[in-house]
């Protein structure tokens, strides 16, 4: 009986503490309103997630903080449900814009459509959702194919013999791991005199893993002379099988060793030469997202719905220490 | 008389759980010889640094499988004693490094010495750690939590707290002494996680035999109330139990964490709980408490790698290598079921007592 009454005195103060702050939260947003403020809602995914993310969540909290004239706020999930009810709050708090980077593609349609009838103008970044092109003003994000393509390119470029490759790929099946394998697929075939993939595995991501492959691949005594990793972590781990085996890496040494998405500390090995190239996967889509705000404010039209960002390869001989200050993540 | 033999080799095959992941080792072992005999070559080399390092396959195998090794360990004790396994294993070993490399870089992610000797960080990630294996064992000693459930909430939350006790930032050590433990030792061949997996495996084995702590926990997973009837403090031993478990955490998360010198919170030891709990169970040992063995867990832990670098070695198709370890799992798990088992040793008894009277005739 007590324990019940207990119970309950603690669900009805739990219930009065969440529409206290929920009041509380609605109250700030208002206020924020009548400043004359851009009023954006923000929904990304959890910053934890990766270092991309949180260099993403920084970028954004940078760009549409209250000195640059918006009144955001943010709302983080990797669950598309969750995101779908933040979507609806936000709507609900009147936004004037709401930025979305969906944890998935589909169920996006009602929640847009809702927004459309309520005047906010919707702009999906990082990623894509499957609905109608009407349904948002524009769409800003990462072309992983041509990522891949600079990258291979790069690969290209370098003028070796012969290309014995080991290929350490993402997660399969996602957006990054099939973009960035498609390109070298393609090329191996392309040329297969001259290029040869000597191992092809998926480390989902983990250095350890990474690790792994590549001391198989040494210990069955293949030769080979590049690494392509289709992420740092894994060259990290990669480069880690090397060191053990003896194995030089690097400009103008026997193995070369390649990564994408610009973390600081491997751009740092390029500066070093130890790795010869890494790819940007661009997490600033701040600028990009103000640009549009920007048109739709004055009133204009854009051009294209579909914006991709501009990404670049670095070179490990060409490279500078402002480029890691500026691209690293 | 040779019938006779063959039944009972074959009861005490069916009987001795180790034979299972032995055998399970032998197969794979066996499968390699035929396929491709160069999978045994061992070398000595030099690496990047000029120590004298041994490589090839073996090698590989022990280096791997010892961060998988030293959780069986503790998955073994925790799954005797309170009938469920912890799957935060993970997660606490991004939350264990995640605090070692605090303690080492201190508030500079970059900084090129390090702030606190390691012996002091790696005691602290161990404080750290057992506490979290002392929150998990609470709840599933005290409250009576379902073990799964319990720890289901680190498992959950522990790699956001990881990175929260970073500030989110990805330290890196650059002192190459750090990277002793997960690489070698300069001088020695052998890889240094093997030989910190062994000196586990020991220290426990000791332990084990000079303690009454294996026989408690078996009589607590056995049966609870005889234990208590017997003046045994089940609660406590379950908690012990969990506090084991987080130390051996934190002596993978060591071995993790200097592998590469640095962590990554989202994909460091992503899965290692269901291979732990699969060690557990390819060892043999009842995942619903009770008698355990350790060895064949530890044993257990190392034919999980063994599959794993065999599959590397083959080149299974990245899309379909998840298919061939299940396939593999799932016969080994099957052969290692206490039920199997039970029916296997029926077998062997029927085998015999058919020879009988065919040998007095």
């Amino acid at each position: 009986m007590k324990i019940k009454k207990l119970a309950a005195i603690l669900v009805s103060t739990l219930v009065c503490a969440a529409m206290l702050t929920g009041c509380a939260g609605g109250n700030s947003g208002s206020s924020g309103n009548s400043g004359g403020l851009i009023k954006v809602g923000i929904i990304n995914n959890d910053p934890n997630e990766s270092g991309y993310r949180t260099a993403n969540d920084k970028d954004l909290k940078e760009a549409f903080s209250k000195e640059n004239g918006f009144d955001a706020s943010f709302a983080y999930s990797l669950k598309n449900d969750e995101q779908i009810t933040y979507a609806q709050k936000f709507i609900q708090d009147e936004v004037d814009y709401l930025l979305l980077s969906a944890a998935d593609t589909a169920g996006w349609d009602g929640v847009l459509k809702e927004a459309q009838d309520a005047g906010v103008k919707v702009i999906l970044f990082d990623r894509t959702v499957d609905a109608d092109e009407s349904l948002y003003e524009a769409s800003i994000v990462s072309d992983m194919e041509k990522e891949g393509q600079t990258a291979v390119d790069w690969l290209k470029n370098q003028n070796l013999d012969k290309y014995e490759v080991i290929h350490i790929q993402g997660v399969m099946g996602s957006a990054a791991q099939k973009g960035r394998s498609g390109a070298l697929d393609a090329a191996a075939q392309e040329d297969s005199s001259k290029w040869s993939i000597v191992a092809q595995q998926t480390a989902e991501w983990n250095a350890e893993k990474a690790q792994q492959i590549v001391q198989s691949v040494i210990d069955s005594g293949k030769s080979f002379n590049v690494i392509y990793a289709e992420n740092d972590d894994m060259a990290k781990g990669a480069v880690a099988a090397l060191d053990k085996a003896n194995i030089s890496h690097g400009v103008g040494k026997d193995v070369i060793v390649m990564g994408f998405d610009c973390n600081k500390w491997a751009l740092e090995e390029l500066l070093k030469q130890n790795w010869n190239y890494d790819g940007q996967c661009n997490p600033f889509q701040s600028e990009y997202i103000r640009e549009v705000i920007q048109k739709l404010e004055n009133g204009e039209k854009l051009d294209q719905k579909t914006i991709i960002m501009n990404e670049k390869g670095f070179d490990a001989s060409t490279i500078t220490q402002e480029d890691v200050d500026k691209y690293g993540i | 008389m040779q019938k006779n033999k063959l039944g009972q080799i074959w009861e005490v095959i069916s009987r001795n759980q180790i034979i299972i992941p032995f055998a399970a080792l032998l197969l794979l072992a066996l499968f390699n010889l035929i396929a491709d005999p160069s999978f045994f070559r061992i070398t000595l080399n030099e690496n990047a640094n000029g120590d004298p390092v041994l490589s090839g396959n073996l090698i590989s195998i022990i280096d791997s499988g010892s961060e998988l090794a030293i959780l069986a360990i503790g998955m073994t004790l925790v799954t005797a004693a309170s009938g469920g396994q912890d799957i935060s294993v993970g997660a606490a070993i991004a939350i264990s490094g995640s605090v070692l490399l605090r303690v080492l870089c201190g508030s500079d992610s970059r900084s090129e010495t390090l702030q606190a000797p390691i012996i002091v960080a790696f005691l602290i990630a161990c404080v750290v750690s057992m506490l979290f294996g002392a929150f998990n064992g609470a709840l599933v000693a005290y409250f009576k939590i379902q073990p799964m459930v319990a720890t289901l909430i680190l498992f959950t939350a522990g790699r956001s707290v990881a990175a929260w006790i970073n500030n989110n930032e990805l330290p890196i050590v650059k002192d190459p002494s750090f990277s002793y433990f997960g690489n070698y030792i300069p001088g020695i061949p052998v890889p240094a996680p093997f030989l910190i997996a062994i000196a586990c495996f020991v220290i426990t084995w000791l332990v084990l035999k000079f303690t009454t702590l294996g026989l408690y926990v078996q009589s607590v997973g056995i049966n609870e109330k005889t234990s208590r009837l017997n003046g045994l403090n089940p609660e406590f031993i379950k908690l012990l139990t969990y506090v084991l478990l987080g130390l051996c955490v934190a002596v993978a998360a060591l071995i993790k964490v200097s592998r590469i010198s640095t962590i990554n919170y989202s994909v460091v030891a992503k899965d290692i709980e269901m291979d732990a709990i699969l060690a557990v169970a390819l060892g043999g040992n009842a995942l619903s408490g009770g008698k355990f063995n350790m060895a064949a867990s530890v044993l257990g832990a190392y034919v999980i790698q063994f599959l794993t670098t065999t599959l590397y070695k083959f080149e299974v198709n990245a899309t379909a290598l998840p298919a061939y370890k299940a396939v593999v799992v799932i016969l080994l798990v099957v052969l290692s079921a206490p039920t199997v088992r039970e029916k296997l040793t029926a077998l062997g008894k029927k085998l015999r007592r058919n020879d009988l009277p065919a040998e007095k005739t």
